[in-house]
Parts: structure tokens; C-alpha cells; sequence
């Protein structure tokens, strides 16, 4: 099939900056009274189905330093395996489950996010991938926003069907997706560099 | 209902071209060294994990969100600085516009200074500016604030070098592999060609493309400047027999 080229370049990315808490979380950053709370900051707001999780992430470079200036952002569907869809501007209508959040890492390197598990989502094979969150890295040193994903190490099972796991050939390196549960959290480490890089994505 | 979709056409995104970006490590941006992976990313087409994304349409926007003059202002008056207004329409690659969509902004004060406690820069605070703020894009893509100009801003890479007068950018669009940062230059500055956080990127269009148009139509008599600067994100694929531009 024949597609029409694009017509325009994509703007090019260039780092988030050492600052980007100033423009991504300015309450936590002690710029108060511009925005009430950081965007991103709680993902549920109401009764919601699903099995409530803590999601937490540690970011290190690649001599093991924290990335402490950095932030994630986490993009997920609901516990039923479906996306929140666009809010019509000015609709007030805030969802009771976001499926986004934005935290921005510590001193050490770490946020947590409180949201439920996810349902399961059709790739594009047509059958399920399994459970999983998208991950979306920024910070200083970094020229262009990373993409990572998490799983969970207690579906085994479906983590073994999954489409995008399956194209790790390294199949050690799929390890460097799957977080450790304890309790009701699942963490999960990101290097950037060194023996245990995270699997990155161009998607 | 699973996922939202782009309007017109459900293609895939056009693919990154990953040599318009910068690459991850950029010696000469010392801070990549440790920070940029070195496995090549996996490439695969987004799923409907990236495919989806945030929308902010219920967010209840504050009257002075996009008002970084006066949306910090401590005693009521106004930041100190070359007034400005900053606008520009948010587009995808088939220049179709994108309604609807948060973008977020952040600066220096006009001295240069970032109100952060990490800052090692003597240029003094201003106690009325703040340097964040936020729009969501009109029906027709387009974003407006209202702004100082930033100053030039020194940073120790190699010991003594100076970053060019700019306006951070993040935007969203509608699917979450659309999801940029990016920087915004002011047409005409000398220190963009010696910044290696500029030098990052290879080809000397693209650093066009982050260069913002003073916009002399548009000033504002006795009060602000004008600077004009769009931003593209990833555009979806349609097929010849859907080819309508205006509907992809």
C-alpha cells in the first residue's frame, strides 16, 4: 500500500533541561500558587475497578548515580484493558481513573505511583500482550525522551506470549521490563547504561 | 470503547526520523556520557499502549496560567523584563492541526535565573517570576502566553559555557508516542551556533525549525514583542485512497 509522505518535519526534541521540575511538577519544585497540584499527580479519582497497585520506579545512570532530576511519566489502560478516551475541553468531567501519571524523581532517583493493575491490551498480532505500563523518561542528558515499559513478574504466563517481550532476542535482557512485586508494590529498577540497560523503544 | 483514535484515518504513526534528533550521546553535551543508552533502541511500530494518550480537555485551565508576567507575581506587579508574546500553532506532520492538546512551558527570568534551588548562577531573582506556564490548544491547534524574554544563561559543561536565550517546551498531542521536549531559540541570536546543547542536533534545518520568528504585525504598541513558533509532532499514515489531506 501506498502512503503519501509526510509533509512536514517533526520538531526536534532537545533535553528537558536540569530544571524540568520548574516546568513539569513547579509545586514540588516550591513554585506554589500557579497551578493548584502538579499535573499527573493522582491517577484515581473515584470509585474504580481493579486491583490497587504502587507502582514504583528507581532510575540510575550508568556508574549507578540516581537520576534525581529527571521525571517518568506512565501511560496505562484501565483494569477492563481499556484506554481513557480524549475529555471534550471545558467538560469538567474529570475521569475516575486518568490512566496517566507524572511523578518527579527524588534525590534517589525514585517515584511511586498509586494506580490499579492493568487489563490486558491487543497487540498487533491481534492476540493480548500482556499486563504492562509505558514509561516515558526525561531529564537533563537526555537528548530525546525514553520509552520503556513495565510488566509483572506474576504474569509469567502472559508475559511469555507477549508481542513486544518476544522481540527482546536477548531474552535476559526482557528481564530488565519485569517488576518485582512485594505486597501490593511492584518496582521496578531502570538503568540507562552499564549490564542491566533497560530495553529502550523507537515506537 | 478501547483507545482513542487520531481523527480521519487509523494509520500507524509515521516512524521517528531519528537523525532529525539528536542522538542519545552527544560528547560535547558532557551530561549524555553516563546517561544515554547504548544498546540500540527496539525498533517496533507503536501499539495501542502509544497509539493512546492523555488528553487534558477536563483540566480547568487558571485565568493566568499562560501569563507568566503575572501568574507568580507576589506583590502584584509585574515581572521585570522584555515583555513578549509567545504563540505558534501545534501541527502534525501532515500539517493538520492539533486542538486540544496541553503544552507546558518554562524559563529563565530575564537576568537568566531559574527560581530553582539548584541554580548556581549569580544573576539575581525576580521575586514577581516564576517560569512556568501552560495552554491547551484552541480548535485550529494554536497556544498564546505571555512571557519575558528570557536571558542568556551561563552552565559549567566545560567549565564556561552560555546557553542562548530559551523557552523550554513539553507538549502531548493525542497519542503518548507523540509525547515531546523540546527548546525554543529566538531568530537572530549568535549563541545559538556556539551551544552544545544546540550542537546536539546535526542538521542545521532542524535547528531552524527551533527558532522562533519575531512577528512585527503582531506586537502589542507600547507593551510586548512578538515571537511566533510552531511545533510539529508525529503524523499518522493514510493510505492513497483516503488521501484527503484535510481529513488524515
Amino acid at each position: 500500500m501506498l502512503h503519501p509522505t509526510p509533509i512536514l518535519k517533526e520538531t526536534p526534541s532537545q533535553t528537558a533541561g536540569p530544571y524540568v521540575h520548574i516546568g513539569m511538577t513547579p509545586n514540588f519544585c516550591d513554585i506554589t500558587g500557579v497551578i493548584p497540584q502538579d499535573l499527573g499527580k493522582t491517577m484515581i479519582n473515584g470509585d474504580v475497578e481493579g486491583e490497587r497497585i504502587n507502582v514504583a520506579v528507581r532510575v540510575f545512570d550508568g556508574v549507578g548515580v540516581p537520576l534525581f532530576d529527571g521525571v517518568v511519566e506512565i501511560w496505562q489502560a484501565d483494569a477492563s484493558g481499556n484506554f481513557v478516551g480524549p475529555t471534550a475541553p471545558n467538560s469538567n468531567s474529570v475521569p475516575a481513573f486518568t490512566g496517566w501519571g507524572r511523578q518527579p524523581l527524588s534525590e534517589a532517583g525514585a517515584a511511586t505511583f498509586e494506580t490499579i493493575k492493568p487489563g490486558r491490551v491487543p497487540g498487533p498480532d491481534g492476540k493480548l500482550m500482556a499486563p504492562h505500563i509505558a514509561l516515558w523518561i526525561v531529564a537533563r542528558g537526555i537528548n530525546i525522551g525514553l520509552q520503556t515499559r513495565l510488566y509483572f513478574e506474576d504474569e509469567a504466563e502472559a508475559n511469555a506470549t507477549d508481542f513486544v517481550l518476544n522481540k527482546i532476542m536477548d531474552k535476559r535482557r526482557r528481564e530488565t521490563l519485569i517488576a518485582k512485586r512485594d505486597g501490593a508494590t511492584y518496582t521496578l529498577d531502570i538503568h540507562l547504561q552499564g549490564d542491566r540497560e533497560t530495553v529502550f523503544f523507537d515506537m | 470503547m478501547s483507545g482513542i483514535i487520531l481523527p480521519g484515518a487509523d494509520g500507524q504513526l509515521f516512524q521517528r526520523d531519528r537523525d532529525w534528533h539528536p542522538k542519545a550521546d552527544t560528547p560535547g553535551y558532557k551530561s549524555t556520557t553516563f546517561r544515554a543508552p547504548k544498546h540500540s533502541l527496539l525498533s517496533l511500530g507503536p501499539t495501542q499502549s502509544e497509539m493512546t494518550g492523555p488528553t487534558f480537555g477536563h483540566e480547568k485551565l487558571g485565568e493566568l496560567d499562560n501569563d507568566l508576567i503575572r501568574n507568580f507575581s507576589q506583590d502584584g506587579t509585574d515581572a521585570i523584563g522584555q515583555r513578549m508574546i509567545v504563540y505558534g500553532q501545534v501541527l502534525d506532520e501532515n500539517a493538520r492541526p492539533v486542538p486540544n492538546t496541553l503544552v507546558e512551558y518554562w524559563q529563565a527570568n530575564a537576568g537568566g535565573r531559574y527560581r530553582h534551588k539548584k541554580e548556581g548562577y549569580v544573576a539575581a531573582l525576580d521575586p514577581n517570576f516564576g517560569g512556568f506556564g501552560r495552554s491547551i490548544t484552541d480548535e485550529n491547534g494554536f497556544y498564546h502566553f505571555r512571557t519575558i524574554k528570557p536571558g542568556a544563561y551561563p552552565w559549567p559543561n566545560t567549565g564556561n559555557d552560555w546557553r542562548p536565550a530559551h523557552i523550554h517546551f513539553s507538549v502531548f498531542g493525542h497519542a503518548f508516542a507523540q509525547r515531546l521536549i523540546t527548546q525554543m531559540y529566538f531568530e537572530g541570536d549568535p549563541m545559538i551556533w556556539q551551544c552544545p546543547i544546540v550542537a546536539t542536533i546535526n542538521d542545521k534545518a532542524a535547528i531552524d525549525q527551533l527558532t522562533a520568528r519575531l512577528d512585527r504585525l503582531n506586537t502589542t504598541p507600547m507593551d510586548a514583542l512578538c515571537y511566533r513558533f510552531d511545533i510539529v509532532l508525529r503524523g499518522r499514515r493514510s493510505t492513497m485512497f483516503e488521501n484527503k489531506r484535510e481529513g488524515n
